[in-house]
Order: C-alpha cells, then structure tokens, then sequence
C-alpha cells in the first residue's frame, strides 16, 4: 500500500464511553480507497460500537472522521448514507413481507407517487445488479428468497443509495461455504469498481481469505494494523487475546462403548404442519462426540428440542439412556433430566439463561426442584448460593459473583454458567448446541477442553453447530442435516470444507455414498 | 457492550417520587383552575388523611383493601399474567365471605369465623380467576379479555344472587341482611382498647394485620420458594422455563389461584370489617385501582404497601376535601388518574433524563473507584 493513495475513510482519535463503560479508546484507522479491509476483536472489543459510530447511530466524545478527505460528522444513519456509507447489518433489516424491490426502495421512494418511484427504481436496480453480479428476482417476496439472497438485497440496498463505503457485519454468520464464496466473489467485483469494504468478523479464515488489510481490536483499542498476506490465524487470534490460543484442541482417539442415544424414524410435524424433521435415525456411543452440521433452520433445533423432551415427537423414537420417548409415551425436559441427560441449549438468552435472574438463579434452572437446592418448602438460598459460587470459581465463570444480574456477564461467561450447571450434574448424554455462539476466542479454547473431556469420561456428546471448523475440530463422527433429514454421516477425519459444504446444500459426494476413499483432505 | 448501570434506587425510589410529585404539580394546576389554592388543597388533604386519629384510621381502612387488590395484580404480574379481573375475583371473595358470615356466624364468634371466611373467601376469588386462567393456559385466549368479562359475569351473578337469593324480604335495598354482631371483625380502636389503649373510632379493623401477613406471604412465596422461583421464569423468559421443564399450564393456573384468591381477602376488611352485609358493588372499583397499586408498587409488596397508603391517601384525603370545598367527589378520581396517568402509563417518559442526569452527576466518581 502506497502512503499516497487516497483513503476512502480516515478516522482519528475516536473516542467513546458510555457511563463508565470505555467502548472505545482513542482508536485510529485509514481505509485505502477500493480495498477490502477487515476488523476484527472478541465480543465487546468495541468493533460495533465503531461501526455505529460511523453510521451515525453514536457521536464520538472525541476525534474527528474523514471520508474521501472531507470531514465527516454524521448525526444519523441519513447523514452517512448521504455521505455514502451504506451498512449491512448481521440481522437483515428486511420487511419480509414486501417485494424485493419494495424493501430496496423503502425509505428512499422519490415523490409520492409509489408506482412511479418503483418504475424507476426497477431500472436502477437492475443496472446495479448486472454491473456487480447480484442478481436477485426484483419481484420476489424477501421472506421466500434464501438467507443468501436476503443479503444480496441488503446490500443491493446500500448500493441504491449510492454507497460508496460498505460496512458489513458478521456477513457470512447465516451462510453455507458456498454461499459465503458467492459473496466474497461478489465483494470482489465491488471492489474491482472502487468500492470500499469493511468487514467486522470473528471468523479469522474468512478475514484471510478477503481482505487486504485486517485491524485489530481488544477491550475497546485498537491493537494492530497488519498487511493480510503478512498474517496467519495463529498471528490474528494472539493479537485479539493478547496471548497465545490453541486453536485447535488436540481431541486424541474416541473410545466409544455402548449406544446412549438411539434415534430411529424420528420426525417431526410443527403446529403450523410442517414436518420440520424428517425419519431420521442415528445413534450416539458413550466416549463419542457426533457432530450435526447442517446451515442454520434445517432441522437441529428440533432435533435438539426433540432430545432434550421440549417437544413431543409425531413419530418414530428415541432411547437415551434406555428410557423410551415416543408419541405414545412423550418425555418433558424435567424426566429427560432425571433419564441423567444434560442439555446446554442452541441459545443461550432464549432457553439457556434469564437475563432478569441473577446467576444463582440462573445457575438452578432445570435443577431447581432437586432436594438439594430447597429445605422442606423454602428455597435453600445458601445451598443455592454456594453450590453457584463454588463451580463459578471452579469453571472461571468471571466476575464469580452469584447475586450478579445473568445480563451483566460477557457471552464466554454466560456460556460457561450454563455449561457448568449442565455438566456439574454428571450426566451421561450431554446434548450440546452451539457451545461457542457469541463467545470470544479464549472461552472457546476451554470449552472445547471441556466438551473433549466429558466425552473421554465415557458421555455421549451430540454437538450441534453451524460453525464447521467447531464441528470438524470436535467431532469424531459428523451427521450432515438438510431440510431436517439426514443427508449422511461421514468420520471427521474424512471430512474436509468442501464435502460437508456439499452436503450442507443436499448432494451427497460420489465417492462417499459408494464408501470409496475420499480425495479431499483434512483441513 | 454493557450499558452503563444506575444504582437500584434511583429506579426504584427516586423515579416514582418525581413522577408522583409531577402529578401533583399538575394537579395543583387543576386546583388553581378551580379556583382553589393548591397550598390549601394539599393541607386539607394530609389533615384529613393523616392530621387526625380518625383519619388515619380511615385512610388505612381503604389501604388495607388497596393491598389485597394491589398484591393480586403483583403476582399475576410475575408470571407476565395481566389480571384486569381482581374486581370481580373481590366481588365473588365477597360472596365467600359473607356466606360464612351469614351461616356460621350465627353461631360462632368472629375468631372461628375470620380463619374460616379467609379459606372460604380465597376459596371463592380464586376459583373465579381459575376460569380465565384454565383458558388462557389450555386454549390459548388471552386473559386479559377473559378476567374482563368475567369482572362483568360477577356483576350480573351477583346482582342476581342479590335480589333473588340473599335480599331479606320486606326491603328493598339490594343487600343481604346485617351478619350476626359476633361474627363482626372487631374494629382495631376495640382491638387496642382490650390492651388500655384509646384508639378513635374507625373503620379500621383486624384484617390490616392479615394484609400485612399477606405482603410477608407474597414476599416469600415469589422470592423463596420454587413455585414463585418457577412463576418468575416463566414471566420473564417462558421458552427457558419450558427448557427447565417448568410446566407453563401448571404455573398460569397456580399463579391466577393465589392472584385470585389475595383479590378474594378484600371482602373480608369491607365485609366482615366494616359494612357487615353484602351490598351491591361493595367493590367500587378497588380491584381495578389495585392494578395501579402493582404497578407503582413495581410488583413487590414492600412497593405495593407504600402505593396503598398512597391511594389510601388520596382516597381519604379526597374525601374529606370534596367536604371541605364542597367540590364533586370525583374529583378524587381525577386526583388518582393523574397518579396513575404519570407512574403507570408515562412511568418511562423521565427515565432515560433522569440515569443521564444521575450518570452525569455520579459517573465519574465511579470510574475513578473502578
């Protein structure tokens, strides 16, 4: 990079706080025009907050921003837009009940008359989407398009606008291998036509794979500008945690037994009829952890819910532990507890915790009617609080204070509440969803340990998660879901990026479904 | 990212303070329209509710009910239930009460009569509360309706029961004949005088003593126990409850029980306490104010207390100002609506003004600490 190449958006000394919170610490930043430049940091470093700060959503207390070398002071998201800044947010802020085309024009239809603007929107629109590749059907409804597409129209969005910096969040969090290769193909081509990119992630391959320069930050400063080529993950995760990760826990051999978990023809139907899973069948051994990949909505909150005795199941069965749950005889989370099954939930802030509660609290949930959390009809507040304290010492759950609100704990902390309270009940199946969703990279490490070393004390671990390199570095056996059937099951030592992207989106590889040797190799 | 917090008492205390004094601001406005002198206004109001023995008596009278009410509301609350039927659940206590009163209170004295009153009257509000929960929890249709309509259904049941059943013949009020004397709650004034002390006459009676029982009650029953451990989790997060494998039918029930059944103890202060037969609308609207009561009180006994003597002060003091200026009675329904106007529906208008202002004032302080 040339020093006298123009920046597309130069920031100085930003500064935020919020009460006593310092979001953001006098952090500097220069984005070459035309380049594709990742930031990157664990939850709460500050990354969202300098987002927000740049579109408009926050003032800074100090510093000053520049974009295209004019000062640049917006007071809203218009103010950015105008200047050129266009956002796409991790959740999409799409009306799914409109057109395409009617979400792109929201909010910027020109004159009063709607069939007007929408004429001439559809011509700009398509325009856009020949010149940058993203084609999407202009007259489709948002809700029926793929997550994929949905993103394509968020961004389709910001370019109508005339956004000339992008500012992606998490953008591939709800996207297949595939999909995620589509996209970066298509901020490629914006790229190629002068388009600035910012891309806030916590996925180190993905900032390797796209961008031309990645920023650092942790605890709201910014800790590093580096070159991508002159980078590894190693490098990346060392710089966010400030020290050095295993990114990879070494698991060693499975040494499976005897089946804990048996699920034969299990499916589904929801109350508005759809059958969300669909005659699958698998069996788990205790001393194994099976992965279930699969993007995000094809089935493994059912199936999770469906263990876990949350839902009853229409048909086909389920043994866990040699205690049948079927439609005629339904199971409910109380007796799935007491069959010795621990369930740490997909989501935490859903099923997993209430936020109101404070962590003893939290920490009894699903155990609060065990005899010894309550002394004849009273709860046993001390029991209670000392049971929390001992295994928030025990499992570094940070701050370890049991009387603090459950939403005043990071994500990597909330997370290892639930897992302490799952786990410290020694089940003998453990039903795991996302273990890691939200949680920084150190957290990760340890919980990883963790989930290894249940399975090496003889649990059967079925791990749910849409994050592929979770699921190849944990699993011993993967089970590849899609549109809630199995699409198959491969060991992880065969799997490699490519094969389960494949059976992600349902085609399941040659040389698999005949047991030749795969070609792919491990990543 | 944490937001920056504020210390509990701001929320809890200094909020409602401001909100109730900028009600009475407003109010003092009204006054002056009136051309009454808000200073005047305000000082006729504390004497009578608080200046003098009778009027204290008085305005703990009308706390006593305001508890009862308050507390219904509080605990349906915590389930996330919005019981709007504590007026009828109160009527139809009443009904419980005054049948005890009216039966065995021809032949027992009041201390068998209040134990069995209590059970029956509970018995009797919680059963009309069981209705719309057992709907709400079964079938799906929102309480919210059902109690209302059942506030309706309490109405017309007991106008019914009033005039076909309960009427003495030879009258024609519509209220059941006057319970036996001995089956009467003593007054607190005869209560203290067994001790030598001289109380005014008042309708203050003994039942104050179990509504504050009932704040103990309800205290440790939402805090302590695992029911109101799980009546909590399922108004704040009901998908992790279904996860803990708290049964949600279990809990609307058994919270709309004890809701019903703490609404059903109001008649045994009015009844038993004070009018000593059922009368046509002995409620008068408490079971609704009672929702106010809730909210100022934010759902915790210690709050629903203090709001009752707030409400039980307006009522008191109302009263003896529409005496004093000759002023319509209603105007004590104004007095109350602005209260509830600026604490419940505009409780969050100050809120972010106020944890700035404290934030801006306190802040730093607590950064240097940090």
């Amino acid at each position: 990079m040339s020093q006298e190449q123009a920046y597309a958006i130069e920031l100085s000394h930003i500064d935020k706080k919020f009460g006593a919170v310092h979001a953001n610490r006098d952090i500097s930043l220069q984005v070459p025009k035309g380049t594709i430049h990742g930031i990157i940091g664990e939850n709460g470093a500050g990354k969202s907050t300098l987002m927000s700060i740049i579109y408009g959503f926050y003032k800074a207390d100090k510093g000053s921003m520049m974009i295209d070398g004019k000062p640049f002071l917006p007071s809203s998201s218009q103010d950015a837009i105008a200047s050129g800044v266009g956002m796409v947010h991790q959740h999409f802020m799409l009306v799914e009940t409109f057109t395409v085309l009617e979400n792109v024009v929201l909010g910027a239809e020109d004159g009063w008359k709607l069939n007007e603007s929408l004429a001439s929107a559809k011509l700009k629109l398509e325009e856009l989407a020949t010149s940058y590749g993203l084609e999407v059907p202009v007259d489709a409804i948002v809700g029926e398009l793929p997550v994929g597409l949905q993103q394509r129209v968020e961004i389709l969005k910001a370019l109508y606008r005339g956004a000339k910096i992008l500012i992606l969040d998490e953008p591939t969090g709800v996207l297949t291998p595939q999909e995620a290769d589509h996209l970066f193909k298509i901020l490629d081509k914006l790229r190629a036509q002068g388009t600035t990119i910012m891309i806030i992630t916590h996925k180190l391959r993905e900032v390797l794979a796209v961008t031309d320069n990645v920023s650092v930050m942790r605890q709201g400063a910014m800790v590093g500008h580096v070159a991508t080529k002159d980078t590894s993950q190693e490098h990346l995760a060392e710089m966010m945690v400030g020290r050095k990760v295993l990114l990879k826990v070494d698991r060693g051999q499975a040494a499976p037994k005897q089946s804990l978990i048996e699920v034969k023809d299990l499916c589904y139907v929801d109350s508005s009829g759809v059958e969300r899973v669909k005659k699958m069948s698998f069996s788990v051994r205790s001393g194994e952890i099976v992965g279930i990949a699969g993007v995000s909505g094809n089935g493994q909150s059912e199936l999770l819910s469906l263990l876990g005795g949350i839902i009853k199941p229409t048909s086909g069965e389920i043994v866990l532990n040699n205690n049948t749950i079927s439609a005629a005889n339904p199971s409910d989370p109380q007796l799935v507890r007491a069959m010795g099954v621990g369930h740490i939930p997909e989501d935490r802030h859903k099923m997993g915790l209430i936020n109101k509660f404070e962590a003893q609290e939290a920490y009894i949930m699903g155990y609060h009617q065990l005899p010894m959390y309550n002394k004849g009809l009273l709860q046993d507040k001390k029991a209670i609080n000392q049971s929390c304290q001992t295994n928030m010492d025990k499992w570094d759950v940070r701050p370890a204070d049991p009387t603090l609100k459950t939403a005043n704990f990071s994500g990597g902390n909330q997370q290892k509440l639930v897992i302490a309270r799952e786990m410290e009940q020694d089940p003998d199946v453990l039903l795991v969803g996302q273990p890691t969703r939200g949680v920084d990279i150190g957290a990760i490490e340890y919980i990883h340990q963790q989930v290894i070393s249940s399975r090496d004390a003889g649990k059967a671990v079925l791990l749910v998660s849409v994050e592929l390199d979770e699921i190849m570095n944990l699993a011993d056996r993967i089970i590849v879901l899609f549109d809630g059937a199995v699409v198959g099951e491969v060991n992880s030592d065969d799997a490699n990026e490519q094969i389960l992207g494949l059976m992600m989106a349902n085609i399941m590889p040659e040389h698999l479904k005949k047991g030749a040797k795969p070609q792919g190799e491990q990543s | 990212m944490s937001q920056a917090r504020v210390p509990a008492w701001v929320t809890v205390a200094l909020l409602p303070a401001i909100n109730v004094l900028l009600a009475f601001l407003v109010s003092a406005l009204l006054f002056i329209y009136i051309d009454i002198s808000p200073i005047d206004a305000a000082k006729v109001m504390w004497q009578g509710a608080f200046g003098y023995a009778e009027g204290i008596g008085y305005t703990l009278y009308y706390t006593t009910g305001f508890i009862f009410t308050g507390l219904a509301v509080a605990v349906a609350f915590h389930a996330g239930l919005f019981n709007i039927g504590g007026e009828g659940q109160a009527y139809i206590g009443g009904l419980g009460v005054g049948l005890v009163c009216l039966t065995l209170g021809e032949f027992a004295p009041w201390y068998i009569v209040f134990p069995v009153a209590i059970v029956v009257g509970g018995v009797f509000g919680a059963a009309w509360a069981f209705i719309p929960a057992y709907l709400q929890a079964k079938r799906g249709s929102h309480i919210v309706i059902t109690t209302i309509m059942f506030n309706f259904i309490a109405a017309s049941l007991m106008a019914y029961l009033l005039v076909e059943v309960l009427k003495p013949e030879n009258t024609m009020a519509t209220e059941s004949r006057v319970f036996a004397v001995g089956s009467w709650l003593p007054k607190m004034h005869e209560f203290f005088a067994l001790f030598g002390y001289e109380m005014s006459a008042s309708p203050l009676n003994l039942s104050f003593f179990f509504a504050l029982v009932c704040c103990v009650f309800v205290w440790l029953f939402i805090w302590h126990t695992r029911w109101g451990y799980e009546i909590r989790s399922v108004g704040s997060n009901p998908s992790a409850a279904t996860y803990a494998g708290i049964k949600y039918v279990r809990i609307v029930c058994l919270t709309m029980l004890v809701s019903g059944m703490l609404a059903g103890f109001f008649a045994l202060n009015v009844l038993q306490g004070e009018l000593h037969q059922i009368k046509l609308n002995f409620v008068e609207g408490f079971g609704f104010t009672g929702i106010a009561v809730a909210l100022m009180g934010r759902n915790h006994p210690i709050g629903v207390l203090l709001a009752s003597l707030l409400f039980g002060f307006l009522y008191q003091g109302g009263a003896e100002l529409s005496f004093e200026y000759g002023v319509d009675r209603n105007i004590v329904v104004v007095l109350q609506g602005l209260v509830i106007l600026f604490c419940g529906a505009l409780e969050h208008m100050l809120r972010p003004s106020i944890e700035n202002t404290y934030l801006k004032l306190f802040a730093k302080t607590n950064e240097e600490a940090a």
